[in-house]
Order: structure tokens, then C-alpha cells, then sequence
């Protein structure tokens, strides 16, 4: 039978308009969504099952194994969040609460400056339904949605023909892409390709604004100042800006203070907008939930007297200073996104995995839970890079817990 | 591409018209359009000719999904990003609520579409590139981010 629309949680665009053919209860086709979304629909290539010290067991011993693991723990993490739906990190942070943990997910390690930007109002932001019907510059800034995101330009940034932008990409729209290389994204933008070193984001930012003061631009590494110029001139001219800030960009400013000044800046003149490139499809949900009920959007320590926030908090320095002595990871695979020397440590740590897949972090857990996969074994709803808050449609049946059903267990047994 | 000779010499150069062509040349003109078969030569079939059987096939198969129009997918390239589909001129004028704004097709009548994460040409012959009027038109060529579609 052929069903839809669904959302796709492939990655944080949260495409609505996929389709998929089911029989018998199994997902035979998927429409409309790019391969990497086709992926993830058609579920884990290697399904995770219910483990305690690498032997199979039933999901009531594994939720009590993991119980007794947090309840002994003097000082417990959950970390991830980033594949759950909203439900399910509201969950997360009561559970955190109930035990004294410490809680944080990826954003501490990437996309976290710019989210909290956002919602401290210090950085204008628009939807992605704005940059489709309204966006005339759309800026590419260590970030190759080629590859992270593939429907980005064809459903959002570039392609589509909007409202008022009826002509479309080839008159409509201005594609510029500024990166260390030339991406696949870059590619695509032709001649608006800036190639700047690595962390040079910050020294060019300095020399577009002096290109937008009508100064010369100069770079140390010797940018032709025309070029600079030309793409001053296309930013003043437009109607409707969007940077999409990826993680070259996060990684390479030490502060977000020259980025703020630029948006200042071209504000002046037009309206500019940013929007974060959110990788994993509800990270964002987890810090607009956490700020919701902390003011915080990761690196917090429910402590028995106070909450507690800061850097000493995130899960790098949690792990780098041995705080933390027992970790619950959902919906995300630590051990192999974070830099080398900390996943070792936290390889050390006794971990307790939620996720319907296995992998890295999975394979060296005490103890495994395996769950149905959001937005296509359970609905929910998540948060979209831009904001926006969408409804995941539940697409199969399932007989395994959805992990909020899960996190309610296991506070059950503590 | 192979050339027309390449292939013919291949044959059996029999003419024995079983595969409903006239002549093995005229089989040889279609098969290289991609009109026919290879299976529809029987004769090639027989043990004699299994080496040529097995090496016209794969002359033949790389460019399988090969469409009127000349529209090939290199199927392990494409990443189903639906560029293509919503640069489409054709698609555009034919959905512009759908695929043109961005979105899942909304009628049968355009001619490239996202099938389980690869581009599928459907209606091709509607393609600017085929018919009476036809035009060089590179809209999808120029916007695959992993050069994965090609006109042979
Ligand atoms: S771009 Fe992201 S959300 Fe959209 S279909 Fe691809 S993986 Fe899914």
C-alpha cells in the first residue's frame, strides 16, 4: 500500500512530503526522500538487541541492569538526545533531575554558540518557508549541504520557486558558497566560491566588513580585495539574506563577537538571517527544551542543592577531569563523534545504551536497550534546524518500546 | 560507447531474422540505440556464441536504464538531492505547486522524480531534449552536485 505524507528524520530538515510503499508491515519503498533519508526509513542495516555485559537478555533485565547502574552512580551523565523526539528528552532531563546527573548532548561540542545566540535573541533568525518564498542571497558558510542535508537546496535555499521568487535560481537567487574547499555545494555556486585557510572565517569576516565600510579588504592570504568587494555589493543589494552557519564555521571562531558584528552590519543595509545547518534531527529540540526549563540549552548539573551550568559541565571536560562514573547515551553515538582521547576515556566508563541501531558507543556498553526508531516505528514531534517545530508520523508497527516509554521504566525502577 | 561494427561482428551474422529484424546489421543498429534486447537475438543463446553473448552484455548493461532521450543515471553517484527534479524546465511548467516549489511531485505529468533516493526519469519523452522542437537544455546536467546524470 502505498501511504504518506511522512516526515523524514534522516537529518535536521525534517523533509514532510515523503511517501512509502508498505507491505505486510515492512517499508518496500520510499519516495521523494534523498538516499541518505531512504536510509534511515528503511531502518538499521545492523538492529541493536538487549544486552548486559555482552550476553542477550530480555528488556526488563537490561532496564533493571541500567537502573541500578544510575541509581549506585554518585555521578551519573546522559548525554545525546540528538535522534530523540521531544518527548523523549523531556523524559531525559526529568530522569536527570531525579537523579542528580549531569546532562548535555552534541550541541556542547558543535552547533551549541550559535542555538544559544538564537534563542538569547542576539542573532536574527527566519523559517526555511521564508528562505523558500522570499530569500534572494542565501550564503553557504562551512557547510556542504550536498552532503549533510542533500534536499536543502532543492526544497529550501536554491532551487525552488517561491512567492516572490518566481524566477527561481537562475534570476531569483544568489548561491554563495565560502569554505577551506571546494565542496560539492561550492561547486554549484560557480564563481561566488570564496576559499579561504583553515580558521581564516574570522580574519575574512573582518575584511567583508571593511569591504562593506567602502574600505579596501585585505586578507594574509591575499584574497583578490575585487572579489571581496563584488561580494560586498551583492550582499547590500539584497532584499533577503540567510547565512547557513555549518560547523567549519562554529569550529573556526573562538567567539561568535565578529560574526554578530557582521549581521549587524549587513542589517543596515538589507535583512539578514541565520540559520544553523543542526545535523542530527532534533538536536535542537533538546536545547530549546533544556533552555525551556533550565535557561540553559546543554552543560547542565542537576545538583542536590542548585542547577548548575558552565563549561565544567560539558561532556569533554566531565570526561577529560573523570567527574562522571556511569553514562546513559540515547539517540547518538559519542565514541564516534567525539575527538579520539575523550571517546577512549569514556570507553572506560561503565555506558548504558538506548538506540534502535547498533554502533560504536553500542559495541562497548555494559548494558544495551534496544528502541523503535523515531519517526518511522514511533511518532513524536521534533524541533527543525530553523525552529520549527514538526509532527513525526509513526509509518510501521513495532513491538520495542519508543525510548520515552523506556526512560519512564527505568525512573519507575530507581 | 561501442561502435556499430564492434558489435555487429559480435552476431552471428546469420540474418536469420528471428529476432524480427531483417538482417543482424539492422539488430545491430537497435541494440546499440538501446530499441532491443540482446535476449531478443535467440541464436545468441547457443553455446557457440557464449563469449560474445556474455561480452555484448556487458557492453550493453552499463547504460541499462538508458532512456529515448539519451537520460542516464549513474545510479552509484546519485544522492537523490531532487536538484535536478526542481531545476527541471519541463517539471517546472508541468508542477508548480509540487515539484517546482520544492516539494513530492503533485501530478503525473513531470518527467523526472525521486525514487527510493535515486532519480527515475518517467516521462522522459516529454524532456526538452527529445521530440520535434528539441533544445540542448542542461538544467539537470548543471545542477547534480555529484555529476551523476548524463545525456549518451
Ligand atoms: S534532506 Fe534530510 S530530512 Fe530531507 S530526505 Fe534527506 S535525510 Fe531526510
Amino acid at each position: 500500500m502505498y501511504k504518506g505524507p511522512f516526515v523524514c528524520t534522516g537529518c535536521a530538515l525534517l523533509c514532510d512530503d515523503i511517501a512509502a510503499e508498505i507491505q505486510d508491515n515492512r517499508i518496500i519503498r520510499v519516495d521523494t526522500a534523498c538516499r541518505k533519508g531512504v536510509s534511515r526509513i528503511k531502518g538499521c542495516s545492523s538492529p541493536m538487541s538487549c544486552m548486559v555485559n555482552g550476553k542477550a537478555v530480555d528488556i526488563d533485565t537490561a532496564i533493571k541492569e541500567a537502573a541500578m547502574i544510575l541509581k549506585s552512580s554518585k555521578h551519573p551523565l546522559i548525554f545525546g538526545h540528538g535522534n530523540c523526539t521531544l518527548e523523549t528528552q523531556k523524559k531525559t532531563i526529568e530522569l536527570a533531575r531525579k537523579i542528580y546527573a549531569h546532562i548535555d548532548d552534541t550541541s556542547s561540542f558543535c552547533q551549541g554558540p550559535l542555538i544559544e545566540a538564537i534563542l538569547n535573541e542576539k542573532l536574527p533568525t527566519c523559517t526555511l518557508e521564508e528562505v523558500r518564498h522570499k530569500a534572494d542571497v542565501v550564503i553557504f558558510w562551512g557547510a556542504d549541504p550536498s552532503n549533510s542535508h542533500p534536499r536543502h537546496l532543492s526544497m529550501y535555499s536554491y532551487f525552488p520557486r517561491g512567492k516572490e521568487r518566481q524566477r527561481g535560481w537562475e534570476e531569483d537567487r544568489t548561491a554563495i558558497t565560502i569554505d577551506i574547499r571546494k565542496s560539492d555545494t561550492a561547486a554549484l555556486c560557480g564563481d561566488k566560491f570564496y576559499e579561504i585557510p583553515i580558521n581564516g572565517d574570522s580574519e575574512f569576516i573582518n575584511a567583508l566588513f571593511s569591504a562593506l565600510s567602502n574600505k579596501v579588504p585585505k586578507t594574509s592570504f591575499n584574497m583578490d580585495p575585487k572579489k571581496i568587494l563584488e561580494l560586498a555589493n551583492i550582499l547590500k543589494k539584497s532584499d533577503f539574506g540567510v547565512i547557513f552557519a555549518g560547523l567549519g564555521m562554529v569550529y573556526s571562531l573562538d567567539s561568535l563577537e565578529p560574526l554578530l558584528r557582521l549581521i549587524n552590519k549587513l542589517n543596515e543595509t538589507s535583512k539578514f538571517y541565520l540559520i544553523p545547518m543542526v545535523g542530527q534531527y532534533n538536536m535542537r529540540g533538546f536545547d530549546h527544551t533544556l533552555f525551556k526549563e533550565t535557561g540553559y540549552i546543554n552543560r547542565v548539573y542537576f545538583g542536590r542543592e542548585k542547577i548548575e551550568h558552565g563549561p565544567q559541565h560539558s561532556i569533554i571536560e566531565l570526561i577529560n577531569n573523570n567527574v562522571v562514573d556511569a553514562a546513559l547515551i540515547i539517540g547518538s553515538d559519542p565514541l564516534a563523534s567525539l575527538p579520539g582521547e575523550i571517546a577512549k576515556k569514556l570507553a572506560n566508563v561503565p555506558l548504558i545504551t538506548i538506540d534502535p541501531c547498533n554502533n560504536l558507543t553500542s559495541q562497548r556498553s555494559k548494558v544495551t536497550i534496544s528502541s523503535a526508531l523515531s519517526g518511522v516505528e514511533c511518532a513524536g514531534t521534533a524541533i527543525r534546524m530553523d525552529g520549527v517545530e514538526v509532527t513525526l508520523k509513526q509509518i510501521i508497527e513495532t513491538d520495542r518500546f519508543s525510548d520515552e516509554q523506556i526512560i519512564k521504566q527505568i525512573m519507575g525502577k530507581i | 560507447m561501442p561502435s556499430l561494427m564492434e558489435i555487429y561482428q559480435m552476431l552471428p551474422k546469420t540474418n536469420c531474422k528471428k529476432c524480427g529484424k531483417a538482417t543482424c546489421m539492422a539488430f545491430a543498429v537497435d541494440l546499440l540505440a538501446r530499441k532491443i534486447n540482446i535476449d531478443e537475438c535467440t541464436p545468441l543463446k547457443e553455446e557457440k556464441y557464449r563469449t560474445a553473448y556474455e561480452k555484448l552484455k556487458e557492453m550493453i548493461t552499463p547504460v541499462g536504464a538508458l532512456t529515448e532521450t539519451g537520460f542516464l543515471v549513474h545510479e552509484d553517484k546519485c544522492i537523490g538531492c531532487g536538484n535536478c527534479v526542481v531545476a527541471c524546465p519541463v517539471n517546472v511548467v508541468a508542477d508548480p505547486e509540487g515539484t517546482a516549489s520544492g516539494r513530492a511531485p503533485s501530478n503525473d505529468k513531470v518527467i523526472i522524480v525521486i525514487k527510493d533516493g535515486i532519480v527515475r526519469p518517467v516521462n522522459i519523452q516529454e524532456c526538452r531534449r527529445f521530440g520535434p522542437n528539441k533544445t540542448l537544455c542542461y538544467a539537470c546536467i548543471d545542477t547534480c552536485p555529484t555529476k551523476a546524470i548524463e545525456f549518451v
